[in-house]
């Protein structure tokens, strides 16, 4: 297995050492601040009254008997909000539009329709008891094939009466036909990747504090994207953007969801503008499962081409995408489907194309929220599925039929038939690995025997590309703001250091890693080193932590705003040595002469240097800020194997082995990496097994709660085994590619496949995900192997 | 209502509605916002506490049920200034991420090694059942309790 690279000692913890986080301490002992922590002196509460229906006309907003409650202080309409300035409607940050509270209908369950403020959480509570809202209610459609006939309109606000919102396409039509025309063996399915719910365990909320006085707006809300989001603010708000500062407190868990801007937030800011208190909100659970952004809905029609040889040629896929009520997805704005168009995954094809249609629904909307890198996860789960149905329709054994298909290491940088160029990657590398650690071809052996004794065993593979660290800025932007991200350090006199990132940690551990790629490249401790984000008065402007891209993005800023430093820390040396520049060669957290490594000076030398002995003619100081606009992306990777038992009584799939190799280039804290594989892996069970919205005909959430949305329990979850090898990206200073997203993007076909592989031989071709006991139970009942 | 109740060793005497949340009374009347708030439906486990040493979702306890008895919170765990087993098994092992779980995790943890000082993964993993994390997969914690088993028990040895 590969070793990890490491250049420092450990008291300097550079890249590659199993460094303890240092934000722990916080969290350990109950001081972590997260947004409902903060209380400010007379804080006043928001909460919400929500839709009862689908689809409905709103006839009448009564709020009489609460505002005659003590305690409630207003209740605030969209008629309200319109007359303050038509702000009863937003912008999506996928240039579409979203109500913020309705006037004349609502178009989701669980919408916001009014909002009520008062002097205790407990009160806005009862407050929303009193509210009467009559509706006259109209026909829900949850299903987008429904939808596409727009027999009901969602959005009669729009100049087209229709639930189409867009057509998407990727590749070479005429190209990829006449593969297929020439396919020795075409294989189809039809693919639903279901609703999911991201569910951090933090919900989401805000405290807005409007300062009447100065005209200053203090926000502290859960934000991946803060910068992103006080400028959406600004613009829509009118006010000025300096008058607004966002801060972005401890997060307890994003994964996507704290991207979106949801209507409480506005109705939050709005609450303080209107009563020039302190507002809070914070969500229930239930509130945001059931209408915060959820995640994939995607209904795809794919083909795989194989020639003679069992050799895939070509794809061609046709997807329906459920975006709900509005397009809110969060995707680069030039990329309505995401980065759905990476699905020719790890294979090498000679053509693809894709289509993508985006629907509207009665549902809340969303459509990326989950970990998934823009639409990769789609993607993945449907090409690994593919190769893994093709296999099994020619008789190949699946990991032998992806080592024949597979992009061969020479081939990179590869430029796959969707126009990406994927940096780098050794695919075979993996997954024999894969199969070397959980003992493949024993597996196979075991497999043949229980089957021959009635018994249901499977063996899944995924082989997953992911596309990560959006993005260049000549392709990649939300709202027209480039995707790049930044860092700024600044070194102090004693050789202590500062800086400050454009992103945000939701639990990652930025405060360490960020850390360690400065102690590697100045040779500061890694402790000494302190890492701020998540204020945008005094961060640099980046566009947030998403999509797995603080590493290929922020992280490289930071590295490269340190070697601005050292740069300018040899200009002193030189200074201080009497030397050239030239004569002088670093040496972890020192220059030294060449040939004479006794005279050196060391960076906190230097740095004491650059406050009270710089060279005349030099700006003092020690200290850079870079914005760092990737010429790539990056193309994690890796190969993983599931191995499940499958009960024949009651379809219960047990996972007995998951072996993950993966490969995210060069490691920057291994301890760290594997914390983000094996929250991932375990994000990518939760809907291969247990999750999923599910909406009745009626548009009504049937698993609005913990208690019906059930997310992996510790029993569930089985113990991940870990493998890895290290491809670095050619393109990225420090040679790393991202990993947050890996294994939620990898693990669901891993899991799928090995049920599927379970149960090829009864005649079961495919099981759509979350593969539930019932669903299996029901199965075998089909294929008579249980009553 | 008035109640005295105990928590980390401090009492306090309180008027409380008899509907307060024991969270809540944590949380808001005693600024110990340590302990979160995770669901609705008792099923997440964030705002977990020990009441008179079991544990509890304090989101499903009236305060008023406090009344006499004694809490303990995350706030409460460190000795002498000093990080408990548990809380230096999750720091070693890197048993939590975005920490939003993590003092109710510790807390449901604590309760179990006072219960059973030498789990198996398996009663380990039934035993934080009800307490969901997100972000770590529970491999890592259940690393973390038991390093935290190891390191309590050594020090019972030494005691001995």
């Amino acid at each position: 297995m590969a070793d990890v690279r490491i250049t420092t000692p450990p008291e300097i913890s550079g890249m590659g050492h199993r460094m303890k986080r240092k934000e722990d301490p916080r969290f350990l002992q109950g001081a972590g601040h997260y947004v409902d922590d903060v209380k400010l002196p007379g804080m006043l509460y928001l909460d919400i009254v929500r839709s009862p229906y689908a689809h409905a006309r709103i006839l009448k907003i009564d709020a009489s008997k609460a505002l005659a409650l003590p305690g409630v202080l207003a209740v605030i309409t969209g008629e309200d909000l319109k007359k303050a300035g038509n702000l009863h409607w937003m912008p999506t940050l996928m240039s579409d539009t979203q109500m913020v509270l309705p006037i004349d209908k609502v178009v989701y369950y669980a919408q916001e329709v009014c909002a009520v403020v008062a002097t205790e959480r407990y009160i806005a509570a009862d407050g929303v008891e009193l509210v009467e809202v009559e509706y006259d209610p109209l026909p829900a459609v949850v299903d987008p094939y429904e939808a596409l006939k727009d027999e009901v309109i969602v959005r009669d606000d729009k100049e087209k009466k229709t639930n189409h919102i867009w057509h998407w396409e990727a590749g070479d039509k005429a190209a990829t036909d006449k593969v297929f025309a020439e396919a020795a063996r075409v294989v189809k399915e039809h693919i639903y990747i279901p609703r999911i719910h991201v569910s951090s365990i933090e919900t989401c909320g805000m405290v807005a504090d409007w300062d009447k006085i100065n005209g200053h707006m203090t926000i502290y809300m859960t934000s991946q994207a803060p910068h992103a989001h006080r400028t959406v603010f600004s613009l829509v708000s009118g006010l000025p953007e300096q008058q607004i500062r966002i801060i972005s407190p401890d997060i307890g868990g994003g994964f996507g969801g704290k991207v979106p801007v949801y209507p409480g937030y506005v109705l939050c800011a709005v609450a303080s503008l209107v009563t020039g208190k302190p507002v809070k909100w914070i969500e229930d659970r239930s509130e945001n499962l059931q209408a915060d952004s959820f995640a994939r809905d995607y209904h795809i029609d794919a083909e795989l081409a194989l020639d003679k040889d069992g050799r895939i040629t070509g794809l061609r896929a046709k997807t329906v995408a459920d975006h709900g009520a509005a397009d809110a997805a969060c995707n680069p704005s030039k990329f309505p489907a995401g980065l759905y168009s990476v699905a020719t995954g790890s294979y090498d094809l000679k053509a693809a194309h894709m289509e993508v249609d985006g629907v509207y629904t009665t549902k809340p909307p969303g459509g990326i929220a989950y970990r998934c890198s823009f639409r990769v996860t789609e993607a993945v789960h449907m090409i690994e599925r593919m190769v893994d149905i093709a296999a099994h329709e020619i008789g190949e054994d699946p990991a032998q039929f992806r080592l024949k298909n597979f992009i061969k290491p020479e081939q990179f940088p590869y430029k796959s038939v969707t126009g990406w160029t994927y940096d780098s990657g050794n695919y075979h590398g993996a997954l024999k690995l894969a199969m070397d650690i959980i003992g493949y071809d024993a597996l196979r052996k075991e497999q043949a025997e229980k089957r021959a004794r009635g018994e249901l065993m499977g063996i899944g593979i995924s082989s997953f590309t992911e596309i990560v660290g959006a993005g260049p800025s000549h392709t990649f932007d939300i709202l027209g703001l480039k995707m790049f991200d930044s860092c700024e350090i600044r070194i102090h006199p004693t050789g202590k250091a500062i800086a400050r990132l454009g992103t945000k940690s939701q639990g990652q551990g930025h405060e360490t890693t960020f850390a360690q790629i400065i102690a590697e490249e100045l040779g500061i401790p890694a402790s000494d080193i302190k890492i701020e984000e998540g204020d945008t008065d005094t961060a640099p402007y980046g566009l947030g932590t998403y999509a797995s891209r603080s590493t290929p993005t922020a992280g490289a800023a930071t590295a490269v705003a340190a070697r601005k430093i050292r740069a300018k820390a040899r200009q002193i040396a030189a200074h201080l040595l009497e030397v050239k520049e030239d004569d002088l060669e670093w040496n972890v957290n020192k220059f030294q002469v060449k040939g004479s490594p006794d005279q050196a000076k060391t960076i906190q030398e230097i740095a004491f240097a650059a406050y009270t002995n710089h060279p005349q003619g030099m700006e003092a100081g020690l200290e850079a800020v870079n914005y760092y606009d990737p010429p790539n992306l990056t193309f994690p990777f890796g190969s993983y194997i599931c191995v499940v038992d499958i009960d024949r009584g009651t379809g219960e799939v047990k996972i007995r082995r998951f072996v993950a190799v993966d490969d995210c280039g060069n490691i920057i804290n291994p301890m760290i990496v594997e914390g983000q594989i094996h929250g991932g892996l375990t994000m990518g069970m939760a809907p291969a097994l247990l999750e999923e919205i599910v909406y009745d005909e009626n548009g009504q959430n049937l698993s609005g709660t913990f208690a019906d949305y059930l997310l992996p329990t510790a029993v569930e979850t089985p113990k991940w085994e870990l493998g890895k090898t290290i491809t670095p990206s050619p393109h990225h200073p420090i040679g790393a590619k991202g990993v947050g997203e890996s294994a939620t993007v990898g693990a669901p076909p891993a899991i799928a496949n090995a049920v599927v592989d379970a149960l090829w031989h009864l005649g079961v071709r495919h099981v759509d995900i979350p593969i539930t006991p019932y669903k299996v139970w029901k199965l075998l009942r089909e294929h008579g192997v249980t009553e | 209502m008035n109640i005295s109740v105990t928590v980390n060793g401090q009492a306090h005497t309180l008027d409380v509605e008899p509907r307060l949340l024991l969270v809540h009374l944590i949380r808001e009347n005693l600024n110990l916002t340590g302990t979160h708030i995770g669901c609705d439906t008792s099923n997440c486990g964030a705002c977990t506490v020990l009441l008179d040493g079991k544990p509890v979702k304090s989101c499903t306890v009236f305060a008023v049920q406090a009344n006499g008895r004694t809490v303990q919170t995350i706030e409460g765990v460190a000795e002498n200034g000093n990080l408990h087993p548990l809380q230096e098994g999750f720091w070693e092992r890197h048993g939590l991420q975005c920490g939003y779980c993590t003092p109710g995790m510790i807390m449901t943890a604590k309760a179990l090694l006072e219960k059973n000082p030498n789990p198996t993964e398996d009663e380990i993993r039934w035993a934080i059942s009800g307490n969901l994390c997100r972000c770590t997969g529970y491999v890592k914690i259940v690393e973390a309790i038991q390093y935290a088993a190891e390191k309590l028990q050594a020090r019972e040895k030494v005691e001995a």
